[in-house]
């Protein structure tokens, strides 16, 4: 199964990963709508994680022992059979916050205009997620899991 | 007089409409140019601080950033052009030597462009690389005085699958990443790259075959590891940019892993001496050849490098009478990471003529074949190394060509150390800027380029080996030269036949 791995060496800290992401997952898919006229406000579901000069972009990591599907108390989170990935029932979820607790990650954020849980769908429907397509350092990758040793 | 403002070279142009503050720019700009104003959700940019590396620009997710000329230019006029009172001014505020980094920017003849290359027709045939063979391989070093059939030694020979190697860059000048790329391409291609006389980082010895050593004035990071590592040594005595001058690695670039490199103290200035204190003379020279040939038992060729003068020719007969097995020599427009501007603008020749005077003097001496001769400084395209391998080189030196494919704007500003693409900086928030994974390939890239082009033009004069090319001025015709200057490159002018 594909995953997404950091190379933290060569995240130069732009977040245009976290740009891309808002647009991606916004109504109009379009840059400068997505920013300034759609509401709810859509958000990144990547988040770049920086102290000092280290840097990398942060979203889920599908975890196969996930706590946020044991803690779901509405069934929203599930496992999407065809890609492994971790998604988010968003008429399902009801905002009870109990995944945002658990994620030993922290990268479920609460999209308080909707009320629902957002993070990371791998680009859903994508043959690449659009974090890994625009990151211009190739500091995130998209690759099978049995080939990445460093992660 | 009332103080004068900060001067002001470019201009950031913001399309409002675009911009979505996302503040990618804010983040990436190492020179502050652009601010995030929370209160109004804007960003602002302050243009007077812009360098025109064009970084911000390119990576704008909007493209709402353009960068331009300061459209308010001084009163200027033909005699005093802008750069002339823009000087004019910085000086009198700091009352310093004006620093640069690159090659020389003068409108100088570029004689490349002056000179067209050949091609055949009719009374002989062209040659599809496509479908024939196509030989690129070129030896570097001291070859044999006549041939003796059967005997084929060319073990202190250094062999290069294309006739261009990447030119002395030190670690310390540019970044690790950059060192790096320059490593993995020199391997991935078959040819060299150059230390420069920052030393060899303990990471880079695997890349020693594909490595050119130097011993330069500082002797930084010269043992005998490192001379043993290397494919070939280089004694720097000049570089193109600034010929005369040394070298000064400021000692806030000096970090832990530069200090052990050059085996100097942490967060000292790196100086190096103008002249080698040891070579006063052809025969100081030729005692600190036959040393390091000792130290490495003749087993690689030893060079050196001068910077193209008035008296390059002479001299470059005496480098190889001193013992060297290839000389390479660094033209007027050659780049740095530091000169003087006035060192820079001014000083040296350019290396079209260079090349051409050189390998006259050397033939006539009847001594030409007992060293190579490697051209750099202005080597902008592959036509630029065709056009110096007819001139008589036998491989050419790149290095701007070579950080421009690893990103580089030519913003001159290599000496603050604040360069935004990760190549001339030792900072660690812009050294990871520079992925050696995708510089790697984009110098793979650059070089199978430029060897394809070169194989088109070789076949379309009728020629299927570079050796057969090399100092044949015959194929080269000059245009828009007078009669000296096609008498110094020793080329026909365009329309003479033979």
């Amino acid at each position: 199964m594909k995953r997404i791995y950091i190379k933290e060496e060569y995240c130069m800290g732009c977040r245009i990963c976290e740009v891309q992401c808002l647009v991606q997952h916004s109504k109009t898919k379009n840059i400068i709508k997505a920013y300034k006229g759609e509401y709810p406000k859509p958000l990144p579901r990547i988040l770049v994680e920086e102290m000092g000069h280290l840097s990398f972009a942060l979203q889920c990591r599908h975890c196969e022992d996930a706590p946020c599907l044991d803690s779901c108390i509405t069934g929203a989170m599930y496992r999407d059979e065809l890609t492994d990935a971790v998604l988010c029932n968003e008429e399902k979820c009801v905002g009870c916050w109990m995944c945002v607790m658990v994620c030993p990650f922290g990268v479920i954020s609460r999209s308080e205009e909707k009320r629902v849980a957002s993070k990371c769908d791998m680009c859903y429907g994508k043959t690449e997620p659009v974090c890994v397509k625009n990151c211009p350092n190739g500091a995130i990758v998209y690759r099978d899991e049995e080939k990445n040793e460093e992660c | 007089m009332a103080k004068r403002p900060v001067l002001q070279d470019f201009w950031v142009e913001r399309d409002e409409s675009k911009c979505v503050a996302c503040q990618a720019c804010v983040r990436m700009c190492s020179n502050d140019v652009h601010s995030f104003d929370p209160q109004l959700n804007r960003v602002e940019s302050d243009s007077s601080k812009c360098v025109g590396c064009h970084f911000c620009e390119a990576f704008c997710p909007t493209k709402a950033i353009v960068i331009k000329r300061n459209p308010s230019q001084f009163r200027e006029n033909e005699n005093w052009k802008y750069k002339d009172i823009a000087n004019l001014v910085k000086q009198a505020e700091t009352g310093g030597v004006l620093l640069t980094g690159m090659g020389c920017d003068h409108p100088y003849p570029i004689y490349w462009d002056h000179i067209l290359l050949n091609a055949s027709q009719v009374t002989n045939p062209s040659i599809d690389p496509l479908r024939e063979p196509m030989e690129l391989r070129t030896y570097i070093g001291r070859k044999p005085d006549r041939i003796e059939p059967g005997h084929t030694n060319n073990d202190s020979l250094l062999k290069l699958e294309i006739p261009i190697m990447f030119s002395a860059m030190s670690y310390g000048s540019i970044s690790y990443n950059a060192c790096l790329s320059l490593a993995q391409a020199a391997l991935a291609a078959g040819t060299v790259w150059n230390t420069g006389e920052g030393g060899l980082h303990p990471d880079l010895y695997k890349y020693g075959k594909n490595a050119i050593v130097q011993v330069a004035s500082g002797r930084f990071g010269v043992h005998k590891d490192y001379l043993e590592s290397a494919s070939a040594i280089e004694i720097k005595i000049g570089q193109g940019a600034k010929p005369g001058i040394g070298g000064h690695l400021p000692g806030e670039k000096v970090s832990e892993d530069i200090s052990k490199t050059r085996m100097i103290p942490e967060g000292t200035d790196a100086l190096s001496p103008a002249p080698h204190h040891d070579i006063y003379s052809i025969e100081d020279l030729k005692q600190l050849i036959f040393c390091l040939k000792e130290a490495t038992r003749y087993r690689k060729p030893v060079g050196v490098k001068i910077a193209a003068v008035h008296n390059v020719a002479p001299i470059a007969s005496g480098v190889v009478r001193a013992g060297a097995d290839y000389i390479a020599i660094d033209g007027l427009r050659g780049g740095t990471g530091a000169a003087p501007l006035v060192i820079r603008n001014n000083v040296g020749i350019p290396i079209e003529l260079a090349i051409a005077c050189v390998d006259t003097r050397l033939r006539e001496e009847g001594i030409r074949n007992q060293a190579s001769l490697i051209a750099g400084g202005g080597i902008r395209n592959s036509a630029d190394v065709i056009k110096a391998i007819a001139l008589g080189a036998d491989a050419v030196y790149i290095a701007t060509a070579a950080l421009v494919a690893l990103g580089c704007n030519l913003c001159q500003k290599c000496y603050t150390g604040k360069c935004n693409w990760g190549i001339a900086t030792q900072d660690p928030y812009l050294t990871k800027r520079l992925n050696p994974e995708i510089g790697t390939q984009r110098l793979i890239n650059l070089l199978s380029a430029w060897s394809l082009e070169i194989k088109e033009m070789l076949g379309g004069m009728g020629i299927n080996a570079i050796e057969s090319l090399r100092g044949n001025r015959e194929h080269l015709r000059g245009i828009g030269l007078n009669d000296t200057e096609l008498k110094i490159l020793g080329i026909k002018p365009a329309g003479e036949a033979w």
